[in-house]
């Protein structure tokens, strides 16, 4: 991973778009009417970027190259499964991540110095633990769509599906407090309020529904943990390996 | 010239053929397309809750910008990301030899071999926003106007592809470039809102540095008749400035090109 440093650093720059949306809202005065100052939307915003950093997943298109290329077949005759080597891949590029996410967090801090606050221990941790689990419902969430390549050969173009709501839905571009309360009602159906706005408030320190989250966070993955074995079993059993 | 447009006739119908063995994929591009236009209209609704207007636009002038940035989404996904981000592979695999060996120009060749049938039906929701707007605001949409717009929309195409296929083109080097790509399509996402919307600094940044403005902001205004002609001025020279350039890239780096495997 260190022999793609600047691939990495380039990666976390393709981030910024909450640093977009912030210079958005705080320029137009809109953070008041759902109850957030500049500072509070700053923080918002810069701990949507961090959990972002650590919870993007993107599991389907390595999966597909490597189904359609072949090399898929021996990884299923070794004795561990296929999807873990790629929670290895992603775990280990989180872990190279991290200081470019520290640099892009000092200059925001730079940037904005009235915003600067650390996080309590307590928050710390929380925000730690629940940003793990966005990461897992994320990884489920496009091992069942790359489940899906043994069927079709182009399950990247679903993909597109899961990213639309994620992209709305998620937090990523507005803290969820800003919505309407019956998208909101509908909203936390999905898993996607759990994969940015749950932990980014909880580092952020806004008051958060700790036990909410963590249930349906929990849920989310008690939900998708077996499907995504049910369909990677139906999946392998029509496995025809492809090229070389 | 006869010879470049009947090679565009061929490539695109061979690309018709193909995409027409993948349906679904046009249906799932139509299902995101409309995911994605109803969730940013949304969020910007959410900039007018309360009575606001976003950078001195009201609802229907942003609106405007909606539909410019859902043509330009269109003309990307059609012509733009198929070809350029194929270039990268070619660097790779060491494919590019056969590119270059070809009688007609490697850069039309890597811009035009694609073409993403998909993109059409955002192309053109795109323009209907933007007149079905145009028209609401209750300016008369003269053609002179259209034809500015038209104008602006061509500045704009051109210089968002000579950035993109400068940063494509610098994979001879690099040779993995997606993630550049990924951010280049990150900035692109700040097109969305009117540029007047943002803090000067970044204003000043879209506007000469990685001209988002002429994507989107500079074409809606032309359809409300409000463009300068200095912005018209510049934005020919702009774009003029960044094809030229993209141009000299890349024969500057098929200098440098040493062919990669076999």
């Amino acid at each position: 991973m260190l022999e793609y440093r600047i691939e990495i650093a380039l990666w976390a720059l393709s981030g910024v778009l909450p640093f977009i949306m912030f210079s958005l809202w705080s320029q137009n005065d809109v953070g008041n009417s759902f109850g957030l100052n500049d500072i509070g939307l700053a923080r918002y915003f810069l701990s949507a970027f961090l959990v972002r950093q650590f919870s993007v997943v993107w599991v389907v298109f390595s999966f597909e190259e490597d189904s359609l290329s072949g090399r898929l077949s021996p990884y299923l005759l070794q004795p561990l499964h296929p999807l873990l080597r790629y929670v290895a891949a992603h775990l280990a590029e989180q872990a190279t991540r991290l200081p470019f996410a520290i640099a892009i967090a000092i200059l925001f801090f730079v940037l904005n110095p009235s915003s600067f606050w650390i996080p309590s221990i307590s928050r710390f941790l929380l925000a730690y633990v629940s940003t793990h689990l966005a990461f897992s419902i994320a990884f489920l969430l496009q091992s069942l769509v790359a489940s899906l390549c043994f069927w079709t050969e182009k399950s990247s173009a679903l993909e597109r599906l899961i990213f639309v709501p994620y992209l709305f839905l998620s937090g990523l571009l507005v803290p969820l407090s800003a919505f309407p309360e019956k998208v909101l009602f509908l909203a936390n159906f999905t898993p996607f309020p759990y994969l940015i706005n749950f932990p980014a408030k909880i580092l952020s320190g806004m008051p958060v529904d700790l036990l909410n989250g963590f249930f349906f966070q929990i849920l989310w993955i008690a939900i998708l943990l077996p499907s995504v074995n049910i369909l990677w079993k139906l999946g392998v059993r029509r496995y025809t390996a492809m090229g070389a | 010239m006869k010879r470049y447009f009947k090679t565009i006739m061929l490539f695109w119908s061979t690309a018709f053929a193909s995409q027409l063995e993948y349906q679904l994929n046009f249906l799932i591009e139509l299902l995101a397309m409309l995911g994605t236009l109803s969730g940013s209209i949304f969020i910007l609704s959410l900039f007018f809750s309360d009575g606001r207007q976003l950078g001195d636009w009201s609802w229907e002038a942003a609106l405007i910008i909606q539909g410019v940035y859902t043509f330009m989404d269109g003309l990307t996904n059609a012509l733009l990301r198929p070809n350029l981000t194929e270039i990268v592979n070619y660097v790779r695999e060491g494919t590019l030899d056969y590119v270059l060996l070809k009688p007609i120009d490697s850069q039309f060749w890597l811009s035009i071999k694609k073409f993403s049938f998909a993109g059409i039906p955002e192309i053109i929701l795109g323009l209907t926003i933007v007149f079905w707007s145009a028209i609401r605001t209750g300016i008369n949409l003269s053609v002179f106007n259209t034809l500015i717009f038209f104008v602006s929309l061509f500045i704009g195409f051109v210089i968002l592809y000579s950035v993109w296929f400068l940063i494509a083109a610098s994979s001879i080097w690099f040779v993995k470039t997606w993630n550049a790509t990924e951010v280049l399509r990150a900035l692109l996402a700040a097109g969305r809102y009117p540029i007047t919307a943002y803090p000067v600094i970044l204003r000043l940044i879209f506007t000469l540095l990685l001209p988002v403005a002429f994507l989107t902001t500079f074409p809606a205004e032309a359809v409300l008749g409000e463009l300068k002609l200095v912005i018209i001025i510049l934005g020919l020279a702009l774009s003029t400035f960044f094809f030229v350039v993209s141009r000299l890239f890349w024969i500057y780096a098929l200098k440098h090109y040493t062919s990669a495997s076999s």
